[in-house]
């Protein structure tokens, strides 16, 4: 008989759970799946299943929006590679999970998404707060289940954390319907799994890595192109052994910043729209270009008729739909980056480069990333610089998207894996604020900064009142420059500058955040940054956004525009 | 060129709409879709005919693969295999035009299975082939209404 401690549900389940609610036998597998925060926001559908986490040890995270739960769970798992838990009601809480599953499937987050769901009997009947969620998440989660009876609750949510966290990661929902929350279970639970389709590719095959090697010992101008997928499989020190072995000149995509120090002298920094020159034009001018846990996405590419065209294209994936699919692969390698790179370093042989390396440096010499500085305005990319400087490149860095996330992404300096947060495929703006408070409550002692722009931090700061409520000592940076940048940028080169809804007044944020109860400083003087910067970062009583008035028409370079190759780019100041 | 591709899907709710979700967001150019029963009750065979090259092939049969339902995809291109596709189609045929219509039906050993004072509903199976061949020939006497099941296939020699 299981003991109840005088609290009115199991928290300690018998085996096979006989006799236990839906809501008990949820809470049990959350806690034996290592789950130790839950985000999320109640509801009619959850009200079951809310009372029994009400004596979880569980930490049950509110939000103020359930957009901001599940970017925090985001953020959780981006920073410990831990699965991320959401949860949110039937409905429009439901619906309101879109966006971050949406967000989490295009860049492999493992995510578990708990919804509530209309009583079983009343499905398909437009029940108030009903939403077909599994027809609405279908193409945007790795998977889906609607639990049909509390029977099969144990075994689904077995399932969905091994579809969430393993192959190529990502976001699984699971719908329940309140009254299988309220049932109880008579016979023992079969936790077996029963998805004999999913068997992820991990071990690649030794000929196919023998072949990889076999094409970069031959090559005179090789290219390492390094993504998200690196870091999901906890493969830098296997990448590093294999570019010092090789003397492999390495670029990373936005998701794989981090993966090598880019003080390196192999180190090209990020490659592709935004990318430095050098590894734009390395990427050009390579003869073997290997591929390792990134999908050649448009952002990277430039105009795919003359990308890279005297590659010969090695591609390491775990995902096989990803091979082939926008550039032909000549050697095709699907498995575990870490465990295939662990298996092709004993086949690389050292070659000498000298011609590839030394121009590598002379286009690193020629056409480092750079801005004009100086003015009575502070430049964006001047903050970014001394953040990096003041907290020694090894803070936990989140971004929205836009201008800052590309100016973050050249300037920061990354120096180790899961420690940039931020959304590359579905570029979500407001991803920044919860994001990092998600981050923040998976590393406590850690160092979180968001770094962010008006326009995405206007989207979500409501979350900054869930910090305070956690008295999180998160850390906000808002450049403000009064646009929405990004595309400003674009009207300003493309467009005439006809800033066409692009303007964008805001409120006084420094008030704003008071209200919300957090530590607000605003700077505009370029010789009290740094000044405002260390005060930013000496507080640790809660939440403290520091609003930067910035240089309005500041641009990002380089920048390929829009169906031109890689070497075409504009370079700015560099020209 | 046209594939045909058969996956083993597990027979759950919600499979044919992910299946077929799939095709539609890939922009997948898709021919027919049939899918049943097997021998197995845990499993449907579903069978897709699809329109496209070498690469498109290649796609459809990875993104298949990935669905986490599906549990086997095979390839028929280049394999020796039987496929058959199953036509009802009604025809119109008054009293003297209808021995015409049914010797046309009997040369394609097809079945009458319903006769209307102006009409025949004529039900045929053969490959893609054979029934465009037999629509092609009766569609002079005017065709009422024509319903196909689409492609399902299965590989010549032993069990595999």
């Amino acid at each position: 008989m299981a003991k109840t401690d005088g609290k009115k549900y199991k928290m300690k389940l018998d085996k096979g759970f006989v006799g236990a609610c839906g809501g008990e036998i949820i809470q049990q597998m959350l806690v034996d799946h290592g789950v130790e925060v839950l985000f999320g926001f109640p509801g009619g559908a959850l009200i079951p299943l809310f009372d029994v986490l009400y004596d979880s040890s569980i930490k049950l995270v509110i939000t103020r929006h359930e957009q901001g739960a599940i970017h925090m769970a985001e953020g959780y798992a981006r920073a410990t590679g831990k699965t991320g838990v959401a949860i949110a009601t039937s409905g429009p809480g439901a619906t309101n999970l879109v966006t971050g599953l949406a967000n989490a499937y295009l860049d492999s987050t493992p995510i578990v998404a708990i919804t509530g769901q209309v009583r079983s009997n009343l499905i398909g009947n437009d029940a108030f707060q009903e939403a077909d969620m599994t027809g609405i998440s279908r193409p945007i989660t790795k998977h889906n289940f609607l639990v049909g009876s509390v029977d099969e609750l144990g075994r689904i949510l077995t399932e969905a954390f091994h579809i969430a966290s393993t192959g190529r990661p990502g976001p699984v929902l699971i719908d329940v319907p309140v009254d299988i929350t309220i049932n109880k279970l008579s016979a023992p639970a079969d936790l077996t799994m029963r998805i004999p389709g999913y068997k992820p590719n991990v071990s690649g095959h030794v000929r196919q890595i023998q072949s990889a090697a076999r094409v970069i010992n031959a090559s005179k101008r090789p290219l390492l192109y390094v993504g998200g997928g690196v870091i999901h499989s906890d493969a830098t020190a296997e990448l590093r052994s294999v570019q010092e072995k090789g003397r492999l000149p390495t670029t990373t995509t936005l998701m794989g910043l981090g993966t090598m120090d880019e003080s390196d002298p192999l180190a090209l920094q990020m490659v592709g729209m935004h990318g430095s020159a050098p590894a734009n034009y390395a990427m050009q001018e390579c003869d073997c270009l290997v591929a390792v846990g990134a999908r050649f996405d448009d952002r990277v590419t430039g105009n795919l008729d003359t990308f890279a065209p005297g590659a010969t294209v090695v591609h390491i994936d775990i995902d096989p739909t990803s091979i082939s699919k926008v550039v032909k692969a000549d050697v095709p390698v699907v498995g575990d980056a870490k465990t295939i790179l662990a298996q092709m370093v004993e086949f690389i042989e050292p070659t000498d480069r000298t011609a590839w390396l030394e121009q590598i440096a002379d286009w690193k010499k020629r056409y480092p990333l750079g801005y004009d500085s100086g003015g009575k305005y502070i430049k964006p990319q001047t903050i970014i610089e001394k953040l990096g400087e003041l907290t020694d490149h090894n803070a936990i860095i989140a971004t929205g998207v836009g201008q800052h996330q590309m100016w973050t992404a050249q300037f920061y300096g990354f120096r180790k894996p899961k420690q940039i947060i931020t959304s590359g495929g579905l570029g979500t703006m407001g991803f920044g604020v919860p994001s990092a408070i998600g981050a923040q409550f998976a590393c406590p002692g850690a160092t979180v900064i968001d770094i962010d722009g008006d326009g995405s931090f206007s989207m979500t700061m409501g979350e900054i009142v869930t910090a305070v409520h956690h008295a999180l000592p998160v850390k906000f940076i808002v450049m403000d420059n009064e646009y929405l940048g990004m595309v400003r940028q674009w009207q300003e080169m493309f467009f005439d500058k006809r800033y066409s809804g692009t303007v964008h007044p805001c409120p006084d944020f420094v008030k704003v955040v008071e209200g919300f109860g957090a530590k607000g400083i605003r700077v505009e003087d370029p010789a009290r940054l740094t000044d405002a910067l260390q005060e930013l970062l000496d507080y640790n009583d809660g939440p403290a956004v520091l609003i930067v008035a910035v240089d309005p028409e500041e641009n990002v370079y380089p920048m390929v525009p829009a169906g031109k190759s890689l070497h075409e780019m504009e370079l700015g100041r560099l020209a | 060129m046209k594939h045909v591709i058969t996956a083993l899907v597990q027979n759950q709710p919600g499979v044919l709409a992910h299946i077929s979700g799939m095709f539609a967001a890939r922009g997948f150019n898709i021919d027919s879709l049939v899918v049943g029963r097997t021998e197995d009750s845990e499993l449907s065979r579903m069978t897709i005919v699809v329109v496209g090259d070498d690469t498109v092939l290649e796609q459809v049969r990875k993104q298949l693969g990935k669905v986490i339902p599906v549990v086997k995809v095979r390839d028929f291109t280049n394999t020796e295999n039987v496929q058959r596709d199953l036509l009802l189609i009604r025809v119109h045929a008054s009293a003297e035009k209808r021995p015409a219509v049914v010797d046309l039906v009997n040369l394609f050993r097809g079945r009458v299975a319903d006769v209307a004072r102006s009409s025949v509903v004529i039900e045929l199976t053969g490959t893609e082939d054979k029934i465009e061949a037999f629509i092609d020939l009766v569609r002079p006497y005017g065709i009422r209404e024509l319903a196909r099941t689409g492609v399902i296939a299965m590989q010549r020699g032993g069990r595999k």
